[in-house]
Formats: structure tokens, sequence, C-alpha cells
């Protein structure tokens, strides 16, 4: 799965961190570090990642399987704060 | 047939044609489906890969957090485009509106959008360049044998030019361990894009992170051995640094030399055009067909004294994209002007970096909040009585109200107190431009009134 930041959005809030850790990391207090291509197995997790993020900075492709069931996928973020 | 009547044929069964697959490539051609636009739509990049991203291939990439060719840019839907990779357009013929190709295949347009962007400046002396061991890094190729050597654990990496590409590719170095020396012309690092009152802070994190930093300096030499390795770089101090792998950031070239004689406005400062990215011809006549965006292209901002502005920023790439593709398919009074702000990230030492305005025509700045001392703080710029830019290291979230004071001119310096400004803060002081004759690496900015058309264009240092 494809995933861009944009990086001029993102203020360091790290939800996308939190909530996908193998694929975003914060490097030092609020650079944000990504892969840029991430594991089919992080597709759920990106995709709340996606969802969690305060400015909407992330854009992703090949979400649209978990997409389709937005409020599960809500529900479980507010499980993890 | 009248203009209403051509934009509807246009959006139906038009041919539009994109020179660039990159990110502003890319944002337009998406822009424009989503638009509506039915026609055929052609890609056309003289790398053989399609549309990826490439701030990473200075930082994730050489951190080894991602892999070099696996940063392919995500759709925001499919955009159903014949795409001619790994073939670079060589002509344009404004007249048949047709774009000649490297493999000598033409394709007619009826509206064209040049994202041709820029390339890194290679060493100048040729049979220096060609060493082994000696690289730039633009390309996810460069990127790739980049991080081979890097990962073949060199003795010494010797960066030239501490802009934010040498910067970073140092930063990554030391990440892993791995000695580095970093030349700069100027007297210190970033002090072409934020002035020497922030590369003095920006000095302090490399040395204090191992970096071997030699400012006021420039590499008269590179050399090598009997193999064609590289060896060793000799300095203007006299000084000679032994490394395997030499990393050259000097900075960008347009990519405009394909549009000579084309008729059109372009030139080594990239291609002029409108506020609504409809390129200039080189009599200074506003074409219709022909638009650009992107780091090639210059065009007038209001916020900056409506000068032509040539920015080699990401979200500059996607703004104006997108304005270009709506405009290529709008009648005059449904078209927009590109009016954003300019703002750019750097990310180096764990430290992020970041920038909104223009902050290399400040005059003076002043940290509004926080601390150099501390290095997180905001730096405001002030230019003829007025906001011009913010940098901020580690506090980005302060940088949207600052955008605001930019927008809308606010006085400076600024009279207000901000809860966290220390002492230090409260007087302006010089932001300590270097000349700007002299080339400093890596701005992201090109301020100018040149002509564009002007191939005389000739750099003279003003000093030494």
């Amino acid at each position: 799965m494809r995933l861009v930041v944009d990086l001029n959005r993102c203020q360091g809030y790290a939800q996308c961190a939190f909530l996908a850790p193998d694929v975003f990391a914060l490097h030092g207090e609020e650079s944000l570090v990504y892969n840029p291509q991430a594991e089919e197995g992080q597709r759920e997790r990106l995709a709340r990642a996606v969802a969690a993020c305060p400015v909407q900075a992330i854009l992703a492709d090949g979400l649209d399987d978990v997409d389709e069931e937005p409020a599960e996928a809500g529900q479980e973020t507010s499980h993890a704060r | 047939m009248p203009a209403e009547d051509f934009l509807q044929w246009l959006r139906r069964e038009g041919r539009i044609v994109i020179v660039g697959a990159s990110l502003a490539g890319l944002r337009a051609a998406e822009t424009l489906r989503a638009e509506g636009f039915a026609g055929s739509l052609t890609m056309i990049g003289d790398e053989p890969y399609e549309p990826y991203d490439r701030p990473p291939l200075s930082k994730a990439v050489l951190l080894g957090k991602a892999s070099p060719h696996r940063t392919d840019l995500p759709r925001r839907l499919e955009i159903d485009a014949k795409w001619r990779l790994g073939v670079a357009a060589t002509g344009l013929d404004m007249t048949a509106k047709r774009v000649r190709l490297a493999d000598g295949d033409e394709v007619e347009y009826d509206r064209l959008l040049i994202a041709t962007g820029v390339r890194a400046r290679p060493w100048p002396k040729e049979s220096e360049a060609q060493l082994d061991g000696v690289f730039v890094l633009r390309t996810r190729d460069d990127a790739a044998a980049l991080l081979r050597r890097l990962q073949a654990s060199p003795r010494r990496v010797f960066v030239i030019g501490a802009g934010f590409t040498g910067s970073e590719i140092a930063s990554a170095c030391r990440a892993q361990g791995v000695a580095v020396t970093l030349a700069e012309r100027g007297g210190a690092p970033l002090v072409g894009a934020l002035g020497g009152v922030i590369g003095a802070v920006a000095a302090e994190l490399q040395r204090e992170n191992g970096v071997d930093l030699r400012t006021g300096v420039m590499v008269t030499a590179l050399e090598g051995d009997s193999m064609g390795r590289v060896r060793a770089a000799h300095l203007s101090d006299g000084s000679v640094v032994e490394t395997d792998v030499v990393v050259v950031c000097l900075g960008a070239t347009r990519n405009t030399e394909w549009l000579e004689s084309s008729g059109l406005g372009a030139g080594p400062r990239g291609i002029a055009c409108d506020a609504g990215c409809r390129a200039f011809d080189f009599r200074g006549i506003v074409t219709d067909d022909v638009y650009v965006a992107g780091d090639v292209a210059r065009s007038p901002h209001p916020l900056f004294g409506y000068q032509f502005l040539s920015l080699e920023h990401w979200g500059n790439a996607v703004a104006q994209a997108e304005v270009a593709a709506h405009n290529m398919i709008s009648s005059g009074a449904d078209r927009r002007p590109h009016l954003w702000v300019p703002a750019f990230w750097s990310s180096q030492f764990g430290v992020n970096i970041k920038s909104v305005g223009v902050p290399s025509m400040g005059e003076q700045i002043m940290i509004a909040q926080g601390s150099l001392a501390e290095r997180r703080f905001v730096g405001v710029y002030g230019y003829q009585g007025r906001v011009i830019a913010a940098v901020s290291f580690d506090n980005t979230r302060w940088l949207q109200f600052y955008e605001r004071l930019i927008e809308t001119a606010t006085p400076f310096p600024l009279e207000f107190p901000t809860v966290d400004r220390r002492p230090e803060g409260r007087q302006p002081v010089p932001a300590d431009f270097p000349d700007p004759s002299l080339p400093t690496h890596g701005p992201t900015v090109t301020l100018s009134g040149y002509s564009p058309s002007d191939r005389r264009l000739v750099f003279t240092p003003a000093r030494h």
C-alpha cells in the first residue's frame, strides 16, 4: 500500500505513530519518519492512522476494503486511545 | 469555434499532454479527471518509473526506514492515462502543437502542461564527477546507489554543500555511525535558505552530532586513485580530506533546455507564467494552451511584491498543479490564481525544521517563541516593516499562526508578547543572509527579476 504524508500539514500529533507504529515513527521530538510502502498486514492499522490524523495529512491508496467500514474502524480507534 | 464551445469539446474529447511524470504531473492529471476531463491524457516522463515521492530519498531511505524503489506516490483516483515513461521530451513546436520525444515520436496536444522540474547540479569538473564514489541525490536511482555505498561501511563520506539535501545526508550518515565531512562555501549550513542567525544554530547542531563541518571553504578538486575511485577532496584552505564517498549537493538546475528555440519564455531560472499558470512566450505574451507547474515554473506572487518566484517546494508542486489543471479546462472567469504561501520542511539530526513565507527576503529576524539555545523556537523574518516569513525548529504547531500574519502583512517587529518569548527574542536582529550574488546551496526559492529568456545569465561572484 502506497502512502504519502503531507509534511507541510503534519504537526507532529503522533496519532499515526501510536496507531500504526510499524509504519510511522517520530525521529526526535516531532519529525515524522514513515515507510511509504506499508506492508499488507498493516492495512487496518494504516486505515486507522489515516482516519485519526487531526490534520488529515496522510494519503494512502489501497485502503478501500477497510474504508467501507469506517464506523468499526472509528470505534476501535477510540479504544486505542 | 466560440471559446465556450471549444472548452466543451476540449473537456469531452480534447488531448492533454503532461510533460513531467512526477509529483506535479500526477496531481495535475488527477485534478483533470476529478474535474471531469474525459479526453485523452498522455504522461511523458524521462525516468522509467511512475511518479514517486522524493523527500524520503534523503531522509527515511538513507536512514534505512524505507526502500528507495518503493516511494511511489499513492493515487487519489484512477487517471486512465497513456504513459510514455523512460523517454524524455526533446522539443516543442507551439505552432503545430506537438511535443517531440527522444525516440523520434511526436505527440500532439490541445493543451500542454509542462512540469519537468529540476535536476541535481553535477560536480562541474566532468572527469572528477565521473570518479567512482561521486554521487548526486535527486532520483531514486541516485538514492539506491548512494544507499548501497553507505551500507558498505565507507571510512568517510564527504558532502559538498550544506543546504537542506547536504545537511540531511550528513544527518543520515551520523545516525548510521558513518564519519562525515560537510564542506560549505557560505558561513554556515542552511544559510542561503534561512540566514546566518539560524545557520549558526544548524552549525552547532551538526558539530554536536559529530559532523566535521567546514564552512567558508570551497572544494577545489576531487582526487581519484589509479582505479578511478575517489580517494580525497582538496579544499581552498589547503586541507585535504580522505574519503571514499563524495555527495555533491550544489542545488538544482531547471529542466528547460528542451524548450530552447520553442519560443517559450524558458531559461535557466525556469518558465515564466502568469498567476493562472499560463506560460509566457519569449515576447512576454501569455499563451493560452501551454501551462506550467512545479519546480520549473516561475510565477508572480502578490504577497512578495509580484516578484516571479520559483519554488522547489513539495507543497507548491501540489498546489500549482491543481490550479494549472483546473485552469486548463476552465473558461476565463472560472480560472483561479496560484497564490500559495511558500512552505517547506526538513528533518535532520532529529530536529523538525519548517518554514512558511520567503525567509530569504527577510532583512531582520526576531525569535518570537522559545530560544535559539534550546533549539526549539519560532523565528520571524521582517521585510520593510512587515512579517515576510517564519521558521520553526521543533515548534511546528505555531507556524499556521505566523502564516496568517504573513498573509495579512502584519507589521514587523512583532509588538505583541508571546507566552514563551525569552529575553533574547525581544529585539529584531539582522537575519544575516549572504550576499545574493554569492551562491549558497539549496535555498529552495529563487527570487529573481531576471528575464527568463536571458540565456546569457552568468554568475559573477561579488567578493573574493
